[in-house]
């Protein structure tokens, strides 16, 4: 990558219903602390509900990616109720359509499947942060 | 014909994806809705309030309403007082750790045995205020 990568923001569902929102974080997280340090970031997504500036700022100025939890896509449609554009959308339950031998469980904490699923979901994931963060699309 | 209505508690917590007090939100609220306060409790995603429809920001008139925040910027309370209507308590963890004298948390994810024993002092602490609340 060049010396000119922006930093890409992913968020995720903010979901305490279901274990495709834990997905979503856990796929946020193993973007941020293992897959692209450095390059991924992310916010708590109520910010955007409460319109922090900061938080605007960052979604405004930064590509962003959003994986959603469910159907209702709160992840996407918060970015977008604040004029700013989602450069990818996921949801997080494709990611177990695609590795059906891992089947998640748990909210609060994801069991084994959940934390190998999120992990393979990152990782596929890797290619489009770094498109983005090279700016080849905001 | 006499027909008894299960009253029950909405709980709204932080989702904070970015602090450990989300996290720790995240764990407690669940303890309550799954294992302290089951039948007596329910929750909404935060972000509903805004990708949702009436009936998901009728919550807070629908339920008297916990709201249960991880960190000083209040998101839980203040977007359900703006998008919902106003909560009949607010939590907010660093105060509830503060009271116990409990080190905040720092871990995002996979919390440490200390941790997990701070969300169950406010697991408990959430479930007090349920039974206020149902008390009346």
């Amino acid at each position: 990558m060049s010396g000119t990568t922006k930093k890409v923001v992913v968020l995720a569902c903010s979901g305490i219903g279901k274990v495709y929102g834990a997905i979503a974080r856990e796929t946020t997280y193993e973007l941020m602390d293992r897959v692209r340090p450095g390059v991924v970031v992310t916010i708590c997504l109520p910010l955007l509900v409460i319109e922090d500036p900061e938080a605007r700022q960052l979604v405004t100025d930064n590509p962003v990616i959003t994986i959603d939890g469910c159907p209702k896509s709160c992840a996407q449609k918060s970015v977008e109720a604040l004029g700013a554009e989602v450069a990818r959308t996921y949801q997080a339950i494709n990611f177990y359509k695609a590795h059906k031998e891992l089947k998640p469980e748990g909210i609060a904490e994801l069991d084994e499947n959940g934390r190998k699923l999120a992990a393979l979901a990152a990782d596929e994931l890797a290619q489009v942060v770094d498109e983005l963060a090279a700016g080849e699309e905001k | 014909m006499i027909t008894l209505e299960v009253l029950k508690v909405g709980i709204v917590s932080c989702s904070g994806e970015a602090i450990p007090g989300g996290t720790l939100s995240r764990i407690a609220c669940r303890k309550v809705l799954d294992q302290m306060r089951p039948g007596e409790t329910v929750t909404i995603c935060l972000p509903l309030f805004i990708a949702g429809g009436k009936e998901e920001r009728d919550f807070a008139s629908k339920y008297p309403t916990i709201t249960v925040d991880g960190c000083e910027k209040l998101c839980a309370r203040k977007s359900t007082e703006k998008l919902s209507g106003k909560p009949t308590k607010s939590l907010i963890i660093p105060d509830i750790l503060r009271k116990h004298g409990i080190q905040p948390p720092t871990s995002l994810r996979n919390l440490r045995p200390e941790e997990k024993a701070a969300a169950q002092v406010v697991a408990e602490e959430i479930a007090r205020t349920v039974d206020e609340v149902l008390g009346g």
